[in-house]
């Protein structure tokens, strides 16, 4: 085992000790119980109530455990509750746009997709939930890199899959910066030839982006001069606000 | 250039009532709720104060408008949908109601119900409805009892009306009701679509009380603000012309809390000898009545929802597909949740439910499994008694509801039922059916064709397993469902 950090340790052991009973526990309390002088404790526990792990009563003066630290294992959003809470939107984010509109979440590396409405034209379609994109080809992918708190760098060598897939680290790091500039991607014949997509991040009530919304069509419905016509990105970007808002209740 | 106009539709519900509006394209474009109390005065009564609906109603319609921010005039039609069933009963001359709505989940009338068994074969004839407790005619008929208010029905003093018919008295001042709600009183002869002296004389209510039937689409009045109120439904019957299932044969499925299946079965209506009622699927206008077959699972999103709140699987509905994903199948576990007895198509009061088929090796991922299996299958008995009792093919499943966003339930759904399942891209069919009516009685759409134009696949799932395995599941959900038998001792 490799060098520990004692303070870290002995945060560890008060959450514990706060833990091991519905009661709450004095400074001196704890510090019989961890056998630790109390000027040790003072600072540790100084520093878990201002991270929220740890509340102090104010009438007592007592510790317990905070509420920020009860909700931590309970905080990640499952996706199926994330498509619960954004089906109507994807709806009449499909019906407003008349293109197919995905939602995506991150997934070891790729896109998931957990959401995708039909192209409201009654085409033969078939339902594309369950499968992966790659984040660098992606609009979905570029929002979610771009807010990827654990800021991993998509991995080299980029695959191509048209020729103009960004395949240049150097060039997505200043493509995701864009995105994250100007609040929404665009992916202009990057995965498949002939086809665009706009998509937008969807923020919890922390503010964390938890999936991305857009859509998918042809180029010459969606940028007809080349240039994506930005009506279809407020399209998009209301949708994302709109579910944001929902999360936020 | 014209100002551009759209339809509202007023969603009554059980829990809640909704005005949203819609444009051309059957698209919504805003949407205002406001929830009403439910008052609980003793176990198994439920009452709304139906005057505090009409004022969210009112509420929810200035919302609704000012929210889309257009003004009244932009306002082509008003339609009205409704919770079924449930009953008010008010004063003509003040407009007040005399006594609580009594809601149709409310039971009061079960010891009614079960006085009226001598008449069974009279109401599955005439009103094609089982006795049961949800109806309006026996709910009439314990509020007079009750309230000592008989006579003055009997002078017509006090008026009888479904929501539908409150809300129209209070919107244009007549006092009418639509066909598809007076088919759930057990008052109208579904064959003549008028109200039954047999019937009437059978349950005790007086007919000078009862609102006239009017086709589901037609310009009723107007509203003070001078939009015609051209539309009611009941909420199934709603939802069922949302899904524009406008040809015998097609069938819609809402999934809630329960499960209603519906079933157009053209201009005739069908007898069912499968434990099904018969009901009014919708009339536009002079046009021939639609006829309908409905089949209810009394427990399908409840259960998740028990899952959650009772078991503490899940923190929310929506987790039960990520437990249920954790596992390839249900582990040979089989959930029958018969916890009020088995409705539609087996009629089983003495039956309670059955997790059966455990071992060792099953896990909460395989109950939650089971979960979603139990809806589907449920589906797929009322599937079977409905081609049975029609004599027609069901081809697809048009699904709705919240429980549609479960992309296991719908895959399974699809995989025993053995045909495709489709979401369709607006899910508040309910309302839009209202809208559809509505804007069809006003020339806002010029005809059915417009409609289904509108209709759009939001999502299908095809069959994804062989015959031989959809048998296999069947034949054991049978043996579980045979197990929940012979529970109650009656």
């Amino acid at each position: 085992m490799g060098e520990t950090i004692q303070s870290v340790e002995r945060a560890a052991a008060i959450l514990r000790l706060l833990a091991s009973g519905p009661r709450q526990l004095g400074v001196a309390e704890l510090a019989r119980g961890l056998g630790l002088p109390k000027g040790t404790l003072h600072g540790i526990l100084r520093t878990l109530v201002h991270v929220g792990f740890v509340e102090q009563d104010p009438a007592t003066g007592k510790y317990r455990l905070g509420a920020t630290l009860l909700h931590l294992g309970s905080s990640y959003l499952d996706v199926n509750e994330l498509r619960t809470r954004s089906i109507n939107w994807a709806d009449a984010l499909a019906g407003r746009s008349r293109e197919s509109a995905w939602i995506g979440t991150l997934h070891e590396g790729h896109v998931l997709v957990i959401h995708h409405v039909f192209r409201p034209d009654d085409s033969m379609q078939t339902l594309q939930v369950g499968t992966y994109l790659p984040t660098h080809a992606s609009a979905l992918g570029k929002v979610l890199l771009a807010h990827d708190p654990y800021a991993e760098p998509a991995e080299p060598p980029l695959r191509p899959h048209t020729k103009h897939t960004i395949i240049d680290p150097g060039a997505l790091e200043e493509e995701l910066d864009r995105v994250r500039t100007r609040g929404w991607a665009a992916e202009m014949e990057e995965l498949v030839d002939g086809e665009v997509a706009i998509a937008a991040p969807i923020k919890d009530r922390r503010g964390v982006v938890v999936g991305a919304i857009g859509i998918r069509g042809a180029v010459e419905r969606l940028a007809t001069d080349g240039a994506l016509h930005m009506e279809y990105v407020s399209y998009v970007r209301d949708a994302a606000r709109a579910i944001t808002r929902d999360l936020a209740r | 250039m014209p100002r551009p106009h759209y339809v509202a539709a007023i969603d009554q519900g059980t829990t809640s009532s909704r005005c949203i509006l819609f444009d051309e394209g059957g698209n919504i474009v805003s949407v205002a709720q406001r929830e009403h109390r439910q008052i609980f005065p003793k176990p198994g009564w439920v009452e709304h104060d139906a005057e505090e609906i009409w004022q969210n109603v009112r509420g929810v319609m200035s919302e609704a408008v000012t929210g889309a921010g257009i003004e009244d005039g932009q306002v082509a039609a008003l339609g009205i949908t409704n919770q079924r069933e449930t009953t008010v009963l008010w004063d003509r001359a003040t407009g007040r109601p005399v006594c609580p709505a009594v809601v149709w989940q409310d039971t009061r009338t079960d010891a009614l119900t079960k006085a009226l068994a001598e008449h069974e074969s009279l109401f599955r004839e005439k009103a094609g409805l089982p006795l049961t407790t949800y109806f309006s005619g026996p709910k009439i008929r314990w509020l007079l009892d009750a309230y000592g208010l008989r006579e003055r029905a009997e002078r017509g003093e006090v008026l009888f009306g479904t929501m539908d018919s409150w809300l129209l008295w209070n919107l244009t001042g007549r006092h009418v009701t639509d066909v598809t709600n007076a088919s759930r009183t057990t008052l109208m002869n579904i064959h003549t679509l008028a109200w039954d002296d047999e019937l009437l004389d059978a349950v005790g209510v007086p007919r000078a009380m009862l609102p006239e039937i009017r086709p589901s689409a037609e310009v009723y009045g107007h509203t003070a603000e001078g939009v015609p109120v051209a539309s009611a439904l009941g909420d199934q019957q709603a939802a069922l012309f949302g899904q524009t299932c406008f040809e015998p044969g097609e069938t819609k499925s809402t999934y809630g809390s329960g499960s209603f299946l519906v079933m157009n079965t053209g201009h005739e209506p069908v007898a069912s000898k499968h434990g099904l009622l018969t009901t009014v699927g919708y009339q536009i206008g002079d046009g021939p009545a639609t006829y309908a077959l409905e089949g209810a699972i009394a427990v399908a999103g409840s259960l998740v929802q028990w899952l959650r709140d009772n078991m503490g699987l899940i923190s929310s509905a929506a987790e039960i597909e990520t437990l249920a994903k954790t596992v390839d199948d249900n582990g040979g576990c089989y959930f029958v949740p018969a916890f009020s007895g088995l409705f539609a198509p087996h009629w089983r009061s003495d039956a309670r439910g059955v997790i059966a088929g455990l071992t060792g090796f099953v896990t909460k991922g395989h109950v939650a499994r089971a979960v979603l299996e139990a809806t589907a299958w449920q589906t797929r008995e009322v599937v079977d008694a409905m081609n049975a009792d029609s004599g027609l093919d069901l081809t697809t499943l048009r699904a709705d509801g919240g429980m549609t966003a479960n992309n296991l339930l719908m895959q399974t759904l699809s995989d025993v039922l053995a045909v495709p399942v489709i979401r369709p891209m607006v899910s508040e069919t309910t309302a839009l059916g209202a809208a559809y009516a509505a804007g069809l009685a006003t020339g806002y759409w010029p005809d059915l064709d417009s409609l289904r134009a509108n209709w759009h696949k939001a999502a299908e799932w095809q069959p994804a397993i062989d015959e031989a395995a959809r048998e296999h599941e069947y034949r054991n959900w049978k043996k579980a469902v045979a197990r929940t038998l012979d529970w109650v001792e009656q």
